[in-house]
């Protein structure tokens, strides 16, 4: 038990976990994160220029369960604590474009762990995490749908904290990229009626937006739908 | 018993003589009057035992989204034309709304109960959806709206506008509730599944637009701000297989008077870039967001390689915060050293703002010394990382 020595168990969580990656991607909130492969944690390389925080060595310590030599007051404790959170959540935006992480992510995008499109017409499309922006501390994480190429804010307040830099902007579309799994796009739309009858202002929108596809699809002519 | 609210005869038929009257002072008016409906009724208390049916409906947990119908309208038969025959138990179910107690006790078995229960629940839906489209229950529904009482719209673009109930269908029995959001047109589950079980119907297909049309105000200023998916910095191409093809789905077009207004502000925009005195739009954005509030301040080039002809108001404000990215490129992006290992294993290129991103997929200035990635994704058709997948 590696994890008595900073005392995580007691104040966090009654069950036993192994390692600290486990504990971390179980905790309540954290639904969004896969587990960094230990050796890609281990490989300096990956770790390149990684904005300075505090305890640097000492959060890679205990996120890759290396028992420090010498046990830390509360405080320490709790400053080590959030720098290896915050770490983890750096090296997983990079991890999670990696033929690996691509992987995993894609396991958890088909058991839908980040949600479904709360568009109607996307009829339940799993989503995808992403930042806005890759610098940390920014804006919270967003989630994006591949159907309608739109990004929506988690339902949970726990989820809205998640920083989106710990996903990245890259990631869910070269996710799409790698696996080519795109949803067809679709023509379909909420057409807003009074009465049976459509509105003049929202239907002449709608004639304009249409327009604009139709030219896109006679530009693009057969790579549209390939 | 309350006072009559003089449109109780407007649900069902007259819809054309709502909206003419609904600005203004009677707006205001228009609350009073329902408040003191209930402040007259013989039951309501704040004592939840002598509450009305109709009052403890309302409160029930998911039932937030309904208004309390005033008695009166139920009462008005003419209101409830066309109920009777679609509903079991009708009567009882009405006598079950309007608290009036039964002259015969019979027993009456628990099944029987039930299903008065669940049929009083169909029958004050669908009088609710009625009542919501007269001058009264837009009224009542305008001020639930200002308490957020609907809840937001989830998508980011859309800033939190405020979103409205709205049924599929007028029937009941075919989908839930759903919310619609004034700013993007369009429809969404709500985030709770206590919403799930409440029927679509109950607010009816017209009652959002009928309310927006009624409260012009209340629609958010159009934000044609749009997201755009980016790699490492560059906007996927549309000639790629998973490149953008529902962009159409939120585009709007550039508003025709301010093109001439546009072309002035721009210019004399240009320089408050550089200096970084810059207006607050772009402060604001500039600070951390990918998304643009779209001010009406650029003037339209197209952007991508393709040359798409018809530049959609989404390249607006990518074009207008060109520079406070390239600004921002050279001041917050810790020098990375180009590393052009071809495993994707590292990409310490990922500590990049998107405003910088913006600059890049239009200029690449400030990114010359990484464009390896990049350049690979703007081919075509070429995964950006799956070969070693």
């Amino acid at each position: 038990m590696v994890y008595d020595v900073f005392g995580l168990l007691a104040n966090s969580d009654s069950e036993c976990y192994k390692y600290w990656v486990e504990w971390f991607i179980y905790a309540e909130g954290n639904e969004y994160f896969c587990e960094v492969d230990e050796e890609f944690m281990l490989d300096r390389f990956n770790l390149t220029n990684l904005p300075p925080m505090p305890h640097y060595h000492k959060a890679l310590e205990l996120i890759t369960d290396r028992i420090p030599e010498k046990p830390m007051s509360e405080e320490m404790r709790d400053s080590v604590e959030r720098s290896a959170k915050h770490l983890y959540g750096l090296i997983h935006a990079r991890f999670i474009t990696t033929p690996r992480g691509l992987l995993k992510m894609q396991e958890k995008l088909k058991r839908g762990d980040f949600g479904r499109c709360p568009r109607v017409h996307c009829y339940q499309n799993p989503l995808l995490p992403v930042g806005l922006t890759d610098v940390p501390s920014q804006q919270a994480v967003k989630l994006y749908c591949g159907r309608c190429e739109d990004i929506y804010n988690p339902k949970s307040r726990r989820h809205n904290l998640i920083d989106g830099a710990y996903f990245g902007t890259s990631f869910p579309h070269m996710l799409m990229q790698s696996f080519n799994i795109k949803p067809t796009p679709s023509e379909q739309r909420y057409v807003p009626k009074i009465f049976g009858f459509q509105i003049h202002s929202v239907a002449t929108l709608h004639r304009w937006q249409d327009e604009q596809r139709d030219e896109q699809k006679k530009r693009l002519g057969p790579l549209y739908a390939e | 018993m309350a006072e009559p609210t003089g449109s109780s005869h407007a649900a069902p038929s007259a819809p054309d003589a709502l909206p003419v009257d609904l600005h203004g002072g009677l707006y205001h008016s228009g609350l009073d009057n329902t408040e003191s409906d209930f402040d007259e009724e013989p039951y309501a208390s704040e004592d939840s035992a002598n509450l009305t049916w109709i009052s403890w409906f309302c409160s029930l947990k998911g039932h937030e989204y309904f208004c309390e119908v005033p008695e009166d309208f139920i009462e008005d038969e003419f209101n409830l034309t066309g109920l009777q025959q679609s509903i079991n138990f009708y009567y009882e179910a009405l006598d079950m709304i309007l608290d009036i107690e039964d002259d015969n006790d019979d027993p009456l078995d628990a099944n029987k109960i039930e299903t008065i229960d669940s049929s009083a629940e169909v029958l004050y839906g669908l009088i609710h959806a009625r009542f919501i489209l007269t001058r009264n229950g837009l009224h009542m529904m305008a001020d639930k709206y200002e308490n957020a009482d609907f809840g937001v719209c989830p998508r980011y673009c859309c800033d939190g506008a405020l979103a409205v109930p709205c049924g599929r269908n007028d029937a009941p029995d075919y989908d839930s509730v759903k919310l619609f959001c004034p700013s993007c047109l369009d429809i969404y589950s709500p985030p709770s599944s206590r919403y799930q079980k409440i029927d679509g119907a109950y607010f009816g297909t017209t009652f959002p637009h009928m309310f927006f049309q009624a409260f012009p105000s209340l629609i958010p200023e159009q934000a044609p701000s749009l997201y755009t998916p980016k790699i490492y910095g560059f906007a996927i191409n549309e000639r790629s297989k998973n490149g953008p093809r529902m962009k159409w789905l939120r585009m709007h077009p550039i508003p025709e008077q301010s093109t001439e207004d546009a072309d002035a502000e721009d210019g004399s925009r240009a320089p408050g870039n550089t200096t970084g005195s810059q207006s607050p739009d772009d402060a604001r954005h500039a600070s951390s967001s990918a998304i643009h509030v779209a001010s009406a301040a650029a003037s339209p080039h197209p952007q991508h390689s393709t040359a798409a002809p018809a530049t959609p108001v989404s390249d607006k404000p990518r074009e207008e915060n060109m520079d406070t990215g390239t600004d921002k490129a050279a001041t917050s992006c810790p020098s990375t050293p180009a590393l052009a290992s071809g495993a994707l294993l590292t990409e310490p290129t990922a500590c990049r703002d998107d405003d910088i991103a913006m600059a890049a997929s239009g200029r690449q200035s400030a990114l010359d010394y990484r464009v390896d990635t990049p350049s690979e994704n703007r081919q075509k058709d070429t995964p950006a990382a799956g070969d070693g997948a």
